[in-house]
């Protein structure tokens, strides 16, 4: 699959500091997620993308093509949500996402019907006449996004698209991104310091510490590899029968205290055996969980790690 | 009703021409501005003094309608000439200052205040075009108000005395031209400069005059104290009617150059110096207008 981005020993400095240390990644995921604590360097990254910040050094590829010699045509592919409110208070929404897409080159009688499908598709149809001054915090970050998407860019940039949003909003947002990636027309880059909007929307993380590269996961994998990865807690017979009658079918068990059981299972073989094997040992198994070496295990090893590294 | 597909679908249309992209800013800009009553009314009011101009000359080449007057023999005492139309570029240069304090300040400040530029900037669009759509805007509208109605009036003037005429004052024409742009040129940079870094509008409006008239009366403080003239080159109109004049009549001007803009005899400076300190002035508003237009403010 070719990459979405690639980042060859990228370094982008203001004046002295240095906010991006010598990145170097291959991001071929259809959704990837930049993960990082505030000042990790993910704005600064999604902002060098679009041609904004001028690399220092090193190489930064988006869709094949060099920042440094084709901001420009990079940008064209582009579709960008900023953090930050940002739109013309006093424009009505529709009015706003149809000015931005005919900067980005749509024809006037294109921009306004794309302009009106985006205000649909984010579940602002009602409200597209309105001023954005007035729209609530939700709907701005729903603005944000129609006004990214409207055009229709091969990239959606999203810098932190959950921010602020109460549950309801955040779940509506979190579908939202989740269809785009689902349709496979175009690839998204999310931005957030919230390891569950990554979790949810993503395939690829990067995780950033202080400008480096902590972290490269791919979700997709470990969601794979997790699903085998189970826990176990029982009662009652012998666990020692239990467990080898376990590892006689294949399972790698490792016993805990008080009834406690990890094991990893087979490819071939289905949970409901489990509980077969539990019934003829005489072992109840009281709860049976995905023991997952989650996202948030990966971030808080990235973040202890020395040197910002794994 | 159109009935919208709740749906994304990309796009596989065509794209406009880059050239073409910049007249979206300045169309969106004018449909706003056609909303304000007080803007419509003030541009249409500033087309009274070329009217009544174009009225002069053409009653000044009709010796009937002077008759209906009973004002035969009144074409002796007006003139066509040079100060007649540096008249009409004094007064139509100052109703530009007028119109650019009123919507300059609103053309960029709004887009900072809402951090719109990241957006604009996220496009193929760049920050040059970001600026050259924005002061389109200003350059259209100060444009119909000075050179245009100028040189329509300098066409209606030969086209009634003749070609010899024309060819005889072919300096009032590129005078209306070059002395006209120089102004408005300068009167877009600086209202975007100041749209840029000042973001309440009324004050911005009010720095525009602040940088014509203050600057003036603190040229001539200087000029008062020190028994000297070099303090006009604070002095932004004894500045570009210097240039004006130059245009209008060269190295030896007779007159003491447009009204709001005038250079009293004995008081000239060279015009280099003139030029440069113009020069100067526009330079600095396209620094001020480097820092502030950016994609994302930086922090170092």
């Amino acid at each position: 699959m070719d990459a979405v981005i690639e980042l060859d020993a990228l370094e982008v400095r203001f004046g002295a500091r240095v906010i991006l240390d010598r990145l170097t990644a291959s991001l071929t995921g259809r959704s990837i997620g930049l993960l990082g604590p505030n000042g990790a360097g993910k704005s600064t990254l999604l902002n060098t993308v679009l041609g904004f910040h001028r690399p220092f050094g090193g190489t930064l590829r988006v869709l094949g093509r060099d920042v440094r010699t084709a901001a420009r045509e990079i940008r064209s592919l582009i579709g960008y949500m900023p953090e930050n409110d940002s739109f013309i208070a006093s424009m009505s929404g529709v009015r706003f996402v149809r000015l931005m897409a005919e900067l980005a080159g749509l024809p006037r009688a294109q921009a306004l019907e794309r302009a009106h499908e985006a205000f649909f598709y984010v579940g602002l149809g009602e409200v597209r006449y309105r001023a954005l001054g007035t729209y609530s915090l939700g709907m701005k970050q729903a603005a944000k996004l129609a006004q990214a998407i409207a055009h229709g860019p091969k990239l959606l940039l999203l810098d932190e698209p959950t921010n602020g949003l109460d549950p309801p909003a955040r779940a509506r947002m979190i579908q939202l991104i989740q269809d785009i990636r689902a349709r496979g027309d175009l690839q998204l880059v999310v931005s957030s310091h919230l390891l569950r909007d990554v979790e949810e929307c993503c395939d690829q993380a990067l995780i950033l510490k202080e400008g480096r590269l902590a972290a490269f996961c791919n979700l997709e994998e470990e969601r794979k590899a997790n699903r085998r990865f189970l826990e176990l807690e029982t009662r009652g017979g012998s666990n020692g029968d239990f467990l080898a009658a376990l590892e006689q079918i294949g399972c790698q068990t490792a016993a805990g205290a008080q009834g406690r059981i990890k094991l990893i299972l087979p490819e071939e073989l289905e949970v409901r055996r489990l509980y077969e094997i539990a019934g003829r040992e005489n072992v109840q198994i009281r709860r049976l969980s995905h023991k997952r070496d989650s996202l948030e295990d990966i971030f808080l090893k990235a973040m202890e790690a020395p040197g910002g590294r794994l | 009703m159109a009935v919208y597909k709740k749906t994304y679908r990309p796009y596989q249309g065509d794209l406009t021409p880059r050239w073409r992209r910049l007249l979206v800013i300045p169309r969106y800009a004018f449909e706003d501005l056609h909303r304000s009553r007080f803007l419509n009314i003030f541009y249409l009011a500033s087309f009274i003094y070329p009217l009544i101009a174009a009225l002069i000359i053409y009653a000044v080449h009709n010796a009937s309608v002077l008759k209906l007057f009973n004002a035969e023999g009144a074409e002796r005492l007006i003139s066509i000439n040079v100060v007649f139309f540096q008249s009409l570029l004094g007064w139509q240069s100052m109703l530009a200052l007028f119109l650019a304090s009123f919507i300059g300040p609103g053309q960029i400040s709004p887009d900072l205040a809402n951090n719109a530029l990241s957006l604009y900037l996220a496009r193929p669009f760049s920050r040059v075009e970001y600026v050259a759509s924005k002061m389109a805007v200003l350059l259209v509208l100060l444009s119909l108000m000075t050179w245009i109605p100028g040189l329509l009036l300098f066409a209606l003037q030969s086209y009634l005395e003749g070609g010899s005429w024309m060819f005889d004052h072919g300096r009032i024409a590129a005078g209306l031209f070059f002395g006209s742009w120089a102004w408005i040129l300068l009167l877009a940079l600086l209202a975007l400069a100041l749209s840029a870094w000042v973001k309440w509008k009324p004050v911005a409006g009010g720095l525009m005059f602040g940088v014509f008239f203050v600057g003036a009366a603190f040229g001539a403080v200087i000029n008062n104290i020190q028994d000297t003239n070099w303090g006009h080159l604070l002095n932004v109109g004894f500045l570009v009617g210097s240039l004006w004049q130059h245009l209008f009549e060269g190295s030896q001007p007779t007159t003491n150059g447009a009204v709001f803009f005038r250079v009293p005899s004995g008081e000239q400076l060279p015009l280099p110096a003139c030029a440069a300190m113009l020069a100067l002035l526009a330079l600095a508003c396209l620094y001020m207008l480097a820092r502030k237009i950016r994609g994302v403010d930086v922090v170092r």
